[in-house]
C-alpha cells in the first residue's frame, strides 16, 4: 500500500475580491466596468499610475504534497488558510489556477452533509437521490441501502418526506449516505460540527472505521482532538501555502503553538478608519488559556481619522462561526475620543472565560458612535482553550461543547471517602 | 464494531483511474464518455423534477394539459372564431394545439434549462458531476409534460376525424429537434444566467416574442414568400409545420424550412456545447 493516492504540485487558486461585492455580474455593471476600465486607463496614462480596481487574492499559492494510498491526512489552518478550497479544487468543483494535481483512483467528496436533499422527496428516495449526487451507482446504493438506514435509524420514517423530519434526523440520513460511499479516496470538509453530540460521537466512529479500511481520507477540521483520533498525519496550511506536514501529533501540536503565538499580525488589516495592528486574546494567569481563566482581550490599532466616540464589540464564535456571545464597550463605559495617527488599545478583562476546551475565534467591530460609524474588521482572531481537567476530574476535550459552567454536585450527595 | 464488518468492508478493484487536475482550457472537449458514466445523475435529476413538479398540488398533472387546454380555447376564440385567422382547411382548435404542443415543449423546456444551473448552485458550489447534466435533465422533464398533452391531441383528432398517415413515422424526429433546440439555446442562457442575472428577465420576454414568430396561433403559408428563408431560420417553425405536416395531413411537406431548422439546432448546439463547456470551468466560482 504504500502508491500513491493524491499528488499536487504547484497548485494555486486565485480569486478577485472587491470590484463588486455580489459573485454575480449584471450585465449593466459589465457594461459599465466597461466604460470606466476606458476612462481609468485614459486617466491612468495622464497620470502615469498603474490602475488595478480588482484586488486578487491567492487562496492556495504554490501547494505541493504527496498522499500515499490508505493514509488518513488531517488538514489544519484557521479560516481563509485555503483548506476548502483545496478540497474544492482536488473534488473538481473548481479549477485551480496554476498547478496540476492527480489523484489515482475513484474521488468521494463530502463537503457539505445533505448536498442535494430535496424536501418533497422520502427518506427512500433522497437516498437514491443524493447517492447518485455524491457519485454512486443505483446499484452500489441498492446494496447499502438498509446500513444507511440502519445506521441514521430512520426506519419508520424512511417513506415521510424530509421535510417532515426533525434536524437531527436529516442530518443523519444525510451522513448516513456519504459515510456509506465506496470510493478509494474520500475528501471531508468539517462535516462532523453538525447535529448532537451523540450523532458527532457516531460519525466520528464511522470515520476512524472508514478510516482504517486502507483508504485514503483527506480530512478538514477545526476540532483537534478529532483530527488527533482519526488521522496519523496532518498538514498545515497558513494564506495558501503549506506550512508542515508530518506525524499527527507533533504537527497538531505545532499548529497550536502558531496559532497562539501568531496573534499579534504582521501585517496591519486595514479597514475604512482603522488600521488594526493587534488581536489578542491570553490568560492573565498563565501561559496557555484556560477554562475559568481569567483573560483579557485587547485590540490593538491606530484610526485613520480622529474617533469622538470609540466604540469596540467583541463577538466570541466557534470556530464553524456559531455566535456564542459578545461584549459592548459602550455598555460599561464611555471612552475619550482618539487622535488620528496614534496607536490606540481597548479591550476587556473577562472574570473567568466560560469556554470549554477547544479552538474558538473572535470577530471584531470598531466603532465610531459620534459618527454612527461600524466597522467590521474582515478577518476573525482564533485562539485555543487547551485540553484540561476542568472540573478536576478526567481531561475533557472538544466533544463537551463550547460553554462552561462552573458548577459543584450537591452538598447532600453522600460521598465515598 | 459489530461482527458483520467483514461484509461492509470494501474490496477495492485495482485502481486504474487516475483524474487529472488541470487548470481551464479554452476547447474543452464535450466530454461524452463522462457524461454517459453520469447517466444515472442524469436519470435521478430528472426524475426528481418530474416528481416534485406537482408535489402539493390539487390538480397534480393535470396541469400539464390545463395549460396548453386553456391556450388552445384563447386563440381558437379570439384568432379562430374572432380575428377569423386561416388554418389550412384543418378545423382552428386542432390546427392550434398541434402547435401549441411542440411550442409548449420547446419554451418549457427551455425556460427550465436556462434557469437550471443558478437553480442548482447548491449542487455546483459542493459537488463534482458534468454540469450538462444539469440542462439536459431540465429539458428531459419538459418531454413528460409533452407526452401528457399529447394524449389530449388524440382524444381531439379523433374527435375531429383525423386519422394521421405514414407521415405519422417522421414524429420522434420532429419531438427530437424541438428538445435539441431548446437545448441548444437552452445551454447558451444557462450559462449566460450564471453570469449575467439579467438572462433570467429576458427568457419570458424572448419566449413571448418568439411565440410570435413561430407559426401556433397561424399558418406559415401567410408568411409572404420572400420571407420565407429568414422566417424558416427559427428552428420551431420547421418543427410546428413538421408537426401539422406529419398528424394533421396538412399537404405541403416541410422539406425546405426543416432542413434549414436542422442546421440552425445543429448550430445553436454546438456552439451551446462550447461556450457551456467552456464557462463551466468556472461556475462554481461565480455563481
Amino acid at each position: 500500500m504504500s502508491n500513491l493516492a493524491i499528488r499536487c504540485e504547484g497548485l494555486s487558486k486565485q480569486y478577485r475580491i472587491g470590484g463588486y461585492t455580489d459573485h454575480y455580474k449584471v450585465l449593466r455593471d459589465a457594461i459599465s466596468d466597461a466604460a470606466a476600465a476606458t476612462f481609468r486607463r485614459l486617466k491612468n496614462v495622464a497620470r502615469n499610475g498603474n490602475g488595478s480596481r480588482h484586488d486578487y487574492i491567492w487562496a492556495l499559492d504554490d501547494v505541493s504534497f504527496e498522499i500515499k494510498a490508505g493514509e488518513v491526512v488531517g488538514i489544519i489552518g484557521r479560516n481563509g488558510s485555503g483548506k476548502t478550497t483545496l478540497l474544492k479544487i482536488l473534488s473538481r468543483i473548481t479549477k485551480p489556477t496554476r498547478g496540476h494535481a492527480e489523484i489515482h483512483g475513484r474521488v468521494g467528496s463530502l463537503l457539505e452533509v445533505g448536498t442535494g436533499f430535496h424536501p418533497e422527496l422520502s427518506g427512500r428516495e433522497n437516498i437514491f437521490l443524493n447517492g447518485a449526487i455524491l457519485g454512486m451507482r443505483k446499484s452500489e446504493i441498492e446494496r447499502k441501502f438498509d446500513e444507511i438506514v440502519a445506521f441514521a435509524e430512520v426506519e419508520k420514517f424512511i417513506d415521510t418526506p424530509v421535510k417532515r423530519y426533525s434536524s437531527g434526523m436529516y442530518v443523519r440520513l444525510a451522513f448516513g449516505v456519504a459515510a456509506h460511499m465506496e470510493t478509494e479516496v474520500l475528501l471531508v470538509d468539517e462535516v462532523l460540527a453538525v447535529g448532537d453530540a451523540q450523532f458527532q460521537k457516531k460519525c466520528f466512529e464511522k470515520m476512524r472505521e472508514i478510516g482504517s479500511h486502507g483508504r485514503t481520507i483527506l480530512f478538514v477540521s477545526h476540532n483537534m482532538s478529532a483530527v488527533r483520533s482519526i488521522c496519523k498525519e496532518a498538514l498545515i496550511l497558513e494564506r495558501g501555502r503549506v506550512v508542515a506536514q508530518g506525524e499527527i501529533d507533533r504537527t497538531v501540536d505545532q499548529y497550536l503553538s502558531r496559532v497562539n503565538s501568531s496573534q499579534s499580525l504582521d501585517r496591519a488589516i486595514e479597514t475604512n478608519t482603522f488600521s488594526v495592528t493587534s488581536v489578542e486574546v491570553s490568560s492573565v494567569s498563565g501561559a496557555v488559556v484556560k477554562t475559568f481563566d481569567p483573560v483579557q482581550v485587547r485590540v490593538q490599532f491606530v484610526p485613520k481619522a480622529e474617533v469622538q466616540d470609540p466604540g469596540l464589540y467583541v463577538s466570541f464564535l466557534t470556530m464553524d462561526s456559531r455566535r456564542l456571545t459578545g461584549l459592548d464597550l459602550k455598555d460599561f463605559v464611555t471612552s475619550a475620543p482618539l487622535p488620528a495617527g496614534q496607536p490606540a488599545e481597548l479591550g476587556f478583562t473577562i472574570e473567568s472565560l466560560p469556554l470549554m476546551p477547544g479552538t474558538y475565534q473572535v470577530e471584531i467591530h470598531l466603532k465610531d458612535m459620534a459618527k454612527h460609524l461600524i466597522e467590521f474588521v474582515p478577518q476573525t482572531f482564533p485562539f485555543e482553550v487547551a485540553e484540561t481537567e476542568v472540573y478536576g476530574g478526567r481531561k475533557l476535550d472538544g466533544w463537551f461543547g463550547s460553554v462552561g459552567l462552573k458548577a459543584q454536585p450537591l452538598e447532600n450527595i453522600p460521598r465515598k471517602r | 464494531m459489530n461482527t458483520d464488518q467483514s461484509v461492509s468492508n470494501p474490496v477495492f478493484p485495482p485502481v486504474s483511474s487516475v483524474a487529472r487536475i488541470e487548470p481551464p482550457t479554452s476547447w474543452p472537449s464535450i466530454g461524452v464518455r463522462e457524461l454517459w458514466e453520469y447517466r444515472e445523475l442524469l436519470y435521478f435529476l430528472t426524475w426528481r423534477d418530474i416528481k416534485v413538479r406537482y408535489k402539493q398540488t390539487v390538480l397534480g398533472a393535470a396541469w400539464a394539459v390545463i395549460q396548453p387546454l386553456f391556450m388552445m380555447l384563447v386563440f381558437s376564440l379570439f384568432f379562430g372564431k374572432l380575428a377569423g385567422v386561416p388554418s389550412d382547411g384543418i378545423p382552428y382548435p386542432v390546427f392550434t394545439f398541434c402547435g401549441l404542443l411542440p411550442w409548449q415543449l420547446f419554451a418549457h423546456s427551455l425556460t427550465q434549462a436556462s434557469n437550471s444551473l443558478v437553480g442548482s448552485q447548491n449542487l455546483i458550489t459542493k459537488v463534482y458531476f458534468p454540469r450538462l447534466v444539469v440542462p439536459i435533465s431540465a429539458v428531459l422533464a419538459g418531454v413528460v409534460d409533452f407526452a401528457i398533452a399529447f394524449v389530449l391531441l388524440l382524444v381531439m383528432m379523433f374527435y375531429y376525424g383525423i386519422v394521421p398517415g405514414w407521415q405519422m413515422v417522421a414524429l420522434p424526429g420532429l419531438v427530437l429537434l424541438a428538445v435539441l433546440a431548446a437545448l441548444g439555446v437552452g445551454l447558451w442562457l444557462s450559462a449566460l444566467n450564471v453570469q449575467y442575472r439579467d438572462v433570467r428577465y429576458t427568457i419570458s420576454f424572448l419566449v413571448q416574442f418568439w411565440l410570435f414568430a413561430t407559426p401556433v396561433a397561424y399558418p406559415s403559408s401567410i408568411v409572404p414568400e420572400k420571407w420565407r428563408v429568414l422566417y424558416g431560420l427559427n428552428p420551431m417553425v420547421g418543427v410546428v409545420d413538421g408537426f401539422r405536416w406529419a398528424l394533421l395531413g396538412k399537404p405541403e411537406s416541410p422539406g425546405l424550412p426543416l432542413l434549414i431548422s436542422v442546421i440552425v439546432v445543429f448550430l445553436l448546439l454546438a456552439g451551446g456545447l462550447y461556450y457551456f463547456r467552456r464557462l463551466e470551468q468556472q461556475f462554481a466560482d461565480i455563481v
